[in-house]
């Protein structure tokens, strides 16, 4: 009988799985839960680009692309960033078409980390940056950003987790969850402390199209760090194409070069008809992502105001799609306010320690959802919250 | 604004003017000056529910009725659309580009009731060439809204 402990790859082992992995297994199986869990849009892919693909479906043959993705849909990434964030790529030598920004990001993460060399994770943050790290023998540091400073991570934060190990730096903005975003200003200021130190960023600007009132500036575009930046981002969030598994990375010629290798081995290309599709969302679809850009700025206001409203205070984020109101009033910790939540009223959100422990004291909601559902689940929670200080009233 | 409102409102009629004003940005006096400006106007026409027809039992007819009508010297179909109008069986009233000329909607008590309204009310109205009655048998979608209830959240709750 094989012994599987001894087979597997110890870093693999270490790798945790998701710490509230009870939890979600809880929500995923009760009836009738009204979510607010998802990190995907509601919406439809816009028409035009469904089109295209079963135009390509019906008349090309689906066979593998160039490994860095088709040629002319990494013109049209390079053209849409200069257009759009007026930053430049090379769409010959910069550019990489990927399996969503999820490959981006493992791509980068790969090229870049040797044994013990410390990578800057700003926290909270999507659930993925940490385990790749660590599976390349990396040491991640989180470097936790605080809601007065509405989740931005300032200089000095930066500075106090630098040493001579640190290798790179990861940088989540427009912030899942927050909801944060960093303003040139705020971009300066990073950059000013990196410009004399060989450190490299990973800028994940996935949700960087949905932003509300401002528009997103990128990291890249910051004098002198472009160089230093490997720009990832993707069609999933905006332009809502989630299954179509496509995302990119732009990166100065050197180190696309070297992710490209690791790209072409473990994954050939992205898949072609998604890439054909892709183009079409780039060049065509500005109105449509405006629209839903404004349906979601209409949510947002709601849950802020709501959140503030019932007593769990919400500062106001201006980016992707997710509020994060603090529930510390209520004296629970974030994954006991989850579960009972859950069991009391049947809504889901998720806690907020789910994306680092300086997540704790939060929840993350989502408002990839009608407006006619957020306003159910926000009169739940609101009577949720109403029965909590009651009863933490009648403990007293 | 008045784009953004008029839009919120054919969603929902009901949003109160506090909720409106946090989904616009806007102050509560704002939403309510800009409200009674619409319909003052006459860009606000009215507010009405959306009902699911099945779901009440007075076993009401709808049909629609298609018109092919001469239009008259000076004044077109203004003047037949008007008479027609002013119909409390009807429903909405349209002049089309097409096979035909007005969609006419009549909501009856019973089959035999539109039946009578076409052929003693609609079709010896002077200039209508012709009529077709087509009967609704059910309603899927109306003014937006999936009458059968939403479509399953078919998204996965997961963290990758």
């Amino acid at each position: 009988m094989t012994n599987y402990e001894s087979v597997l790859s110890e870093k693999v082992k270490e790798m945790k799985p998701s710490g509230i992995r009870k939890f979600f297994d809880l929500a995923a199986n009760m009836e009738g839960v009204i979510s607010l869990g998802v990190g995907e849009p509601d919406f439809q892919t816009p028409w035009l680009i469904r089109k295209k693909a079963l135009d390509v479906l019906e008349k090309k043959r689906m066979i593998y692309s160039s490994n860095q993705g088709l040629a002319e849909l990494r013109e049209c990434i390079s053209e849409y960033l200069q257009r759009k964030y007026n930053i430049k790529y090379d769409p010959v030598s910069e550019v990489v078409v990927t399996v969503g920004g999820s490959e981006a990001i493992d791509l980068a993460i790969r090229a870049l980390v040797n044994p013990d060399d410390e990578v800057l994770i700003v926290e909270p943050s999507f659930v993925c940056y940490k385990p790749i790290v660590e599976l390349m023998h990396g040491v991640a540091v989180p470097i936790p950003t605080k809601e007065e400073n509405k989740f931005k991570l300032t200089p000095e934060e930066l500075k106090s987790h630098i040493t001579d190990k640190t290798k790179l730096l990861i940088l989540p903005y427009p912030n899942n969850p927050t909801g944060g975003i960093m303003t040139r200003e705020d971009l300066e200021a990073i950059a000013d402390v990196l410009r004399d130190t060989n450190i490299m960023v990973l800028s994940d600007e996935i949700y960087s199209e949905l932003t509300y009132g401002r528009k997103h500036c990128s990291f890249a575009e910051i004098p002198g760090m472009h160089e230093r930046t490997i720009y990832v981002s993707g069609f999933s969030k905006a332009f809502a194409m989630t299954g179509w598994r496509l995302g990119y990375l732009c990166a100065p010629q050197p180190i696309a070069a070297q992710m490209l290798k690791i790209h072409q081995y473990a994954i050939m290309c992205a898949p072609t008809m998604s890439q054909y599709a892709a183009m079409v969302a780039l060049k065509e679809c500005d109105n449509e992502v405006q629209k839903m850009v404004e349906e979601y700025n209409v949510r947002r206001r709601i849950l802020v105001d709501g959140f503030n409203r019932i007593g769990l205070t919400c500062f106001e984020p201006e980016g992707a799609f997710y509020v994060f109101p603090c529930i510390r009033s209520t004296n629970m910790s974030s994954e006991e306010f989850c579960e009972r939540l859950l069991e009391e009223k049947k809504v889901a959100v998720v806690p907020g320690n789910a994306f680092g422990e300086s997540g704790e004291g939060f929840v993350r909601v989502s408002y990839a959802y009608s407006l006619k559902h957020l306003r159910q689940a926000l009169e739940c929670i609101e009577d949720f919250v109403k029965n909590c200080i009651e009863q933490k009233k009648e403990n007293v | 604004m008045k784009n953004k409102l008029i839009s919120l409102l054919r969603q929902d009629a009901r949003l109160s003017n506090q909720q409106l004003a946090v989904m616009l940005g806007a102050t509560e006096k704002e939403i309510e000056e800009e409200i009674q400006h619409l319909e003052k106007e006459g860009v606000i026409m009215g507010y009405s529910a959306i009902v699911n027809e099945d779901k009440i039992d007075d076993d009401k007819v709808t049909a629609i009725i298609e018109l092919r009508v001469t239009p008259q010297k000076d004044c077109g179909f203004e003047e037949i659309a008007k008479t027609i109008t002013a119909y409390e069986e009807v429903e909405s009233l349209a002049l089309m580009a097409g096979a035909y000329d007005l969609a006419v909607t009549v909501k009856g008590d019973n089959v035999k009731d539109i039946a009578m309204f076409v052929s003693q009310r609609l079709a010896p109205l002077s200039g209508v060439l012709s009529t077709a009655t087509h009967f609704v048998l059910k309603t899927y979608k109306d003014k937006g809204i999936c009458i059968d209830g939403e479509e399953k959240d078919e998204r996965n709750f997961f963290l990758p």
